[in-house]
């Protein structure tokens, strides 16, 4: 079947999409955008994150044809050209980045939080990335780089 | 496999109806993982997220609310909180922000695990969900009667779950979970209260200690024979532990991956006294308010 949808701001038809497909491998193998990670397609791990029609969901969770006509935003799409989101930014200046599987759909999710919330507490912070998962057990770094994301979108620092 | 769309309820149960072997989809937590493991290759996908109806609620003339099967959990806790606890609190324990976000609570009634988060409020709370079909309309099935083995519900092979009806908390509503973290976790076991002081009467729901979510009815009416509601005395430390004792009795679990039986029913009983404590301890506070 063919889908229709809007990737970071891009209209996208695509074909040929197999019914049970999901948006996850549509992204990747279809649209060309690798980002949003697939590990364990079953909505454990967070590495697929990515926005649909302005909410964090599991990619892997989403039938394509369920995007239809709706927007999705990646991890690709979170840099204005080649100006990094002040997020990404502090992940790579705090050390939140080991291997890096986990950091795309990381950095989806706390993009939503520091949009709904500007100055999380750190309960906050940990609650919204929950389903995240971090095999490099770089938790500490990773909440270092959104609480100095929070303190510069908030021109704390 | 097809896809089907339906934008319109009555396309939705038109379709239903046309293709018993098509699974309906909504948030995709449960199908999705069947599909991507392989385990599951329906002759077609009912989604039914293009149907703006269901993920709405209203109040009904008559003070109940009106909940879409397609509601996420996300939406139950932002927005049904103060009318709702019971399940509000469930729906904050369901997976993560990202599943919280897709979740509802009409695919949890749909999949029918004993280990659905919904459940246990649901039971405790009355709820009673409203099932259509193309055929013969609108069918009212009290959560009680709608679980009826392990992953197996009441509805005809043509119906769907439109929404699910519930009254307002009038009295304080708990919900308790055991698993092995605070996110992403499946109950091992589960447990629901809620006092319904105009009634005088206790809800209760036990989740993931039998092969359907149940109530513990022998619990339900020790506890509310034995409650002080007009005066609000402080709980006797017996019947505290009495109501645990007949909420373990109305389990019968299994061993399994995620816990023994006997540690369940432990847990189960435990659960029971807590929330207990939580809520006689709300309760007595709105007596002691109004008095």
């Amino acid at each position: 079947m063919r889908v229709n949808l809007t990737v970071n701001g891009r209209a996208e038809a695509v074909d040929d999409v197999w019914e049970g497909e999901s948006l996850l491998y549509v992204l990747r193998e279809r649209v060309g955008l690798p980002g949003s990670k697939n590990a364990c397609e079953q909505g454990e791990c967070g590495s697929c994150t990515v926005y649909l029609d302005g909410v964090p969901v599991c990619a892997c969770l989403v039938a394509a044809g369920q995007a239809e006509g709706r927007e999705v935003r990646t991890v690709e799409g979170l840099a204005e050209g080649d100006r990094l989101d002040p997020l990404q930014e502090a992940f790579l200046e705090c050390g939140a980045v080991q291997c890096g599987f986990c950091t795309p759909g990381l950095l989806v999710q706390a993009h939503d939080l520091l949009a709904r919330v500007p100055e999380p507490g750190d309960a906050e912070i940990r609650e919204a990335l929950a389903g995240n998962l971090c095999r490099c057990t770089g938790y500490e770094k990773i909440l270092d780089a959104v609480r100095l994301a929070a303190a510069r979108k908030a021109g704390r620092r | 496999m097809d896809f089907l769309r339906p934008t319109t309820w009555a396309e939705a149960l038109a379709a239903r109806a046309d293709r018993p072997d098509a699974v309906p989809l909504q948030g995709g937590t449960d199908v999705m993982v069947e599909i991507n493991f392989d385990v599951r290759r329906p002759g077609a996908l009912l989604d039914l997220t293009s149907i703006p109806e269901l993920a709405t609620w209203e109040r009904a003339a008559d003070g109940r609310l009106r909940v879409g099967a397609g509601l996420p959990y996300a939406r139950v806790v932002a927005e049904l909180g103060d009318a709702l606890p019971g399940l509000a609190q469930a729906s904050r324990t369901v997976g993560s922000p990202q599943i919280r976000n897709r979740g509802t609570v009409g695919g949890n009634l749909g999949a029918a695990s004993p280990a659905g988060d919904a459940h246990p409020p649901l039971l405790a709370g009355d709820a009673v969900v409203e099932a259509e079909s193309a055929a013969r309309g609108t069918r009212l099935i009290p959560a009680a009667e709608f679980y009826l083995g392990v992953k197996r519900n009441a509805l005809a092979p043509d119906e769907l779950i439109r929404a699910f009806r519930m009254a307002p908390a009038t009295g304080p509503q708990y919900f308790s979970k055991v698993g092995t973290r605070n996110a992403m976790v499946i109950a091992v076991c589960s447990f629901a209260l809620a006092l319904h002081p105009a009634e005088r009467r206790v809800g209760t729901g036990v989740g993931s200690a039998a092969p359907t979510p149940r109530r513990a009815r022998a619990a339900e009416e020790f506890l509310a024979a034995e409650l002080d509601w007009t005066g609000g005395a402080a709980l006797d430390a017996r019947v505290r532990s009495r109501f645990g004792e007949l909420a373990a009795e109305a389990a019968s679990p299994i061993d399994d991956v995620r816990g023994t039986a006997a540690y369940r029913r432990h847990a189960v009983a435990v659960m029971a006294r807590r929330t207990l404590g939580w809520a006689w301890n709300d309760y007595r506070k709105q007596v002691e308010a109004c008095a």
